[in-house]
């Protein structure tokens, strides 16, 4: 299993930690796992991406070429990734944000409404751990939802440590979503 | 066995330059190399080294000049225009035979170029400053190389009273992977030549300038050169991967020798022998062992995030035994799997 | 009988490198003085600058090191980070110190680092034969202003001490001169004191000093006139005054 994900988005909507949450995760469970965030000036543009390459096998390039999933928070971000994405791979994305339907009929679509997921616990900022959570149900071999859990206590700091029980409800609830 | 956890390449060039003893650090802010500073900010002080941000690249080399001639292991961090801004520094470090680190997180240029990885300080790395000196260059390929590099980087850099580079680039920086943190290095050698003060001894003085007959330059020029021979002797590095019936060998270090080695997977699916010879020490290049590579091979291919450098070394290491072809793509353009995979197969 | 002189114990008995009538001799005595009194070098390193003084630590018997040009306040940094009970001596030239070392100079005062900086100003460069420094009197002719310096093109001669003046961190600064007996004694006195607070962990501590140089300003080292040149040219220009002593209480 060689998978090649991206996570996009707003700046502000936790996409590299969500991307990074992913890495450890799999990580846990043994897997190999690459996660590249875009940085420097392309930060502070407003948009955000990070790719993840979760394998079974040792990584050789941990470059994303066949895109097998993004996840898309905002419209720009699935305007830019939706038509990278390989034929019958997944789009998971976020229709609280985005009222535009994708284009493509040759891949998956998911819709979550992730920012009313995450306002039902009382958080604005929990849109990622929502994605998260429906992700790990959807590919189920890229990690597990506890793996999930157990790898927010170590990509988190001490600092927003506290939030965990609600971003782990947040998790739970997608995770639910979908049969 | 130890917890692998997950760290980005910046970070892990910090914690391991802690590990390896590193006492003083001295920067100046570049992308995309600004997350080593700002862990060592805090981290170093902690172990009661010293952290500072200089005034400028310039100004951050010459602090490591004085640290290294304090006698203490000190690095300074930088990416592609911040190197060229030290190379000044760089000389003289080589000329007084001071060890450091120095670890360049390569970006596009030139000029301004990008913030995205490259691989075009190739030859500032490996062909740099005035005069006839040279560094040791370490290429590592991922986080877990990044932070061991770092170590290995001080320890040859104190055992042999030289710089060594290690030599990332924006990606590699950047990225996160597993990471099994390296043991700390418990000693560091004992400094004959550091200055601490000229009490109940001679005194000490480091100098480059020699215009003394009995210790003239042409001589201290062929000690280097002696040293640098040793160098090339003991610590030449490198890596192979399905090289033993290869027709066809990919050589590419760094990030780049990951795309290839990806390149070489898909090559042996479609049945074409190809293998993958990667550079670890780009000074000293493995020059003898990929010439004798290149004695049973039909052709190799250069693979490098640049518009070809290394290549001129390979092409120097198989002295015309094998016809060397070259692919790159710059300024945070990748090398394409597809591409390199096209360009063996048509060598068929 | 009392020995009324002799020669420095802090210094090497080497010949001598500097030409006839140079200021650096002068200078290089009067710190080899202050480091016998304070019993300091054992315990000094010396940074040396490119110029002609790049070969001073030969002087001394204290531990050195060379810098590239205008680079000795950040080798100098580096050493006084790292070695915090030692004291560093910075000693440089005009050329070093104010036109390709500007940045280093400004921002190792700016953080007031814990050295001394000894700044001999010739208004020349030296060592490269006579060109002009960033010091170098309006008017003055030098191998590449051959019809004086053209302040409209070049600019005036930059004031070391004033600019140090307005950083906050540094501790002592004070510009003296060597012309004449009177003015050398001051000069030794600026010296000792910079080093005294360097012993006592203060900090950053700048001396500017006036200085010769007959040969490149073409000019007779037996007669007067150079030390004249300081005196008439050198001095309106560049005041010679304490601008800082933060080890001294100002009157209210």
């Amino acid at each position: 299993m060689r998978k090649e994900i991206r996570f996009a988005g707003f700046g502000g909507q936790g996409v590299v930690i969500a991307g990074k949450i992913l890495s450890i995760a799999a990580m846990m469970e043994g897997k190999s796992v690459s996660h590249i965030p875009s940085y420097g000036a392309e930060m502070r543009g407003g948009t955000a991406n990070c790719s993840v390459v979760v394998s079974d096998d040792d990584i050789a390039s941990p470059i994303v070429v066949d895109l097998d999933i993004c996840i898309a928070l905002s419209l720009p971000a699935m305007l830019k990734f939706e038509p990278k994405i390989k034929k019958g791979g997944l789009l998971i994305y976020n229709s609280s944000l985005i009222s535009d339907k994708p284009k493509r009929d040759d891949i998956e679509t998911v819709a979550i409404n992730a920012n009313e997921i995450s306002a039902k616990h009382g958080s604005t900022i929990g849109v990622n751990m929502a994605v998260l959570g429906l992700l790990v149900k959807k590919v189920p071999e890229i990690a597990k939802l506890d793996s999930l859990t157990k790898a927010l206590d170590e990509a988190i700091s001490e600092r927003g440590k506290k939030h965990n029980p609600v971003n782990i409800a947040i998790m739970k609830d997608a995770y639910n979503l979908i049969p | 066995m130890k917890k692998k956890i997950l760290m980005r390449g910046n970070e892990a060039v910090g914690e391991a330059a802690l590990l390896a003893g590193c006492k003083a650090y001295f920067g100046y802010p570049i992308t995309p190399q600004n997350e080593i500073p700002e862990y060592l900010s805090t981290r170093l002080p902690e172990r009661g080294g010293v952290f500072l941000q200089a005034e400028s690249e310039i100004g951050a080399i010459n602090m490591v000049m004085g640290a290294a001639a304090a006698g203490v292991r000190t690095m300074t961090t930088t990416s592609s225009p911040g190197m060229t801004l030290k190379q000044e520094s760089i000389s003289y470090l080589a000329g007084n035979e001071l060890p450091c680190v120095i670890v360049n997180m390569v970006r596009g240029g030139p000029g301004l170029g990008n913030i995205s990885g490259a691989q075009s300080d190739y030859f500032q790395a490996t062909r740099s400053g005035h005069g006839d000196f040279r560094s040791i260059v370490l290429a590592p390929e991922n986080v877990q190389e990044l932070a061991d590099h770092t170590i290995k980087a001080f320890e040859l850099s104190d055992k042999y009273r030289m710089i060594a580079i290690v030599l990332g680039d924006g990606y590699l920086a950047q990225m996160s992977e597993p990471l099994v943190l390296p043991d700390p290095v418990k000693s560091a050698p004992e400094r004959s030549y550091a200055l601490t003060g000229a009490k109940g001894r001679e005194q000490r003085i480091i100098a480059s300038l020699r215009l003394i007959p009995e210790t003239s330059l042409d001589a201290h020029n062929h000690d280097l050169q002696k040293k640098y021979a040793e160098v090339k002797k003991n610590e030449v590095l490198f890596d192979t991967y399905k090289t033993d019936d290869a027709d066809y060998v990919l050589v590419a270090y760094g990030l780049s020798a990951r795309i290839a080695k990806q390149a070489v997977r898909n090559l042996r699916n479609s049945g074409i022998k190809a293998g993958l010879f990667r550079p670890i020490t780009l000074w000293p290049f493995p020059s003898d062992q990929l010439e004798a590579l290149s004695k049973k091979t039909k052709k190799m291919l250069a693979v490098e995030m640049s518009m070809g450098q290394m290549v001129e070394d390979v092409k120097l290491s198989v002295k015309g035994n094998v016809e060397v072809d070259f692919y790159g793509r710059t300024g945070g353009m990748l090398p394409e799997i597809d591409k390199i995979v096209e360009r063996v197969k048509s060598y068929e | 009988m009392s020995k009324i002189y002799e020669f420095p114990k802090s210094m090497n008995n080497v010949p001598t490198h500097y030409c006839t009538g140079c200021a650096h001799g002068i200078v290089h005595k009067l710190i080899g003085q202050c480091m016998d009194e304070l019993k300091i070098v054992e315990n000094t390193i010396v940074v040396a600058p490119v110029g002609c003084a790049v070969l001073v630590y030969k002087y001394f018997k204290a531990d050195g090191i060379e810098s590239p040009h205008g680079r000795a306040q950040a080798v100098a940094t580096g050493i006084t980070r790292v070695h915090k009970d030692k004291i560093v001596m910075s000693y440089q030239g005009d050329g070093d110190l104010l036109a390709i070392g500007t940045a280093e100079t400004l921002h190792a005062a700016n953080r007031g680092e814990k050295m001394v900086v000894i700044f001999v100003n010739n208004a020349i460069y030296g060592m490269t034969g006579g060109q002009m420094a960033p010091t170098t009197m309006a008017k003055q002719v030098t191998s590449t202003t051959p019809n004086g310096r053209d302040t409209d093109e070049t600019g005036h001669p930059i004031r070391g001490c004033e600019l140090i003046n307005s950083l906050e961190k540094p501790y002592y600064i004070e510009r003296c001169s060597i012309h004449d007996i009177k003015h050398i004694n001051k000069t030794k006195e600026a010296i000792k004191k910079a080093f005294e607070y360097q012993k006592e962990g203060k900090g950053y501590c700048f001396v500017e000093i006036l200085g010769m140089c007959p040969t490149n300003w073409g000019m007779d080292p037996y007669s007067r006139t150079a030390i004249n040149w300081v005196k008439d040219e050198m001095v309106p220009y560049f005041p010679l005054k304490l601008f800082r002593d933060k080890g001294v209480r100002t009157n209210a």
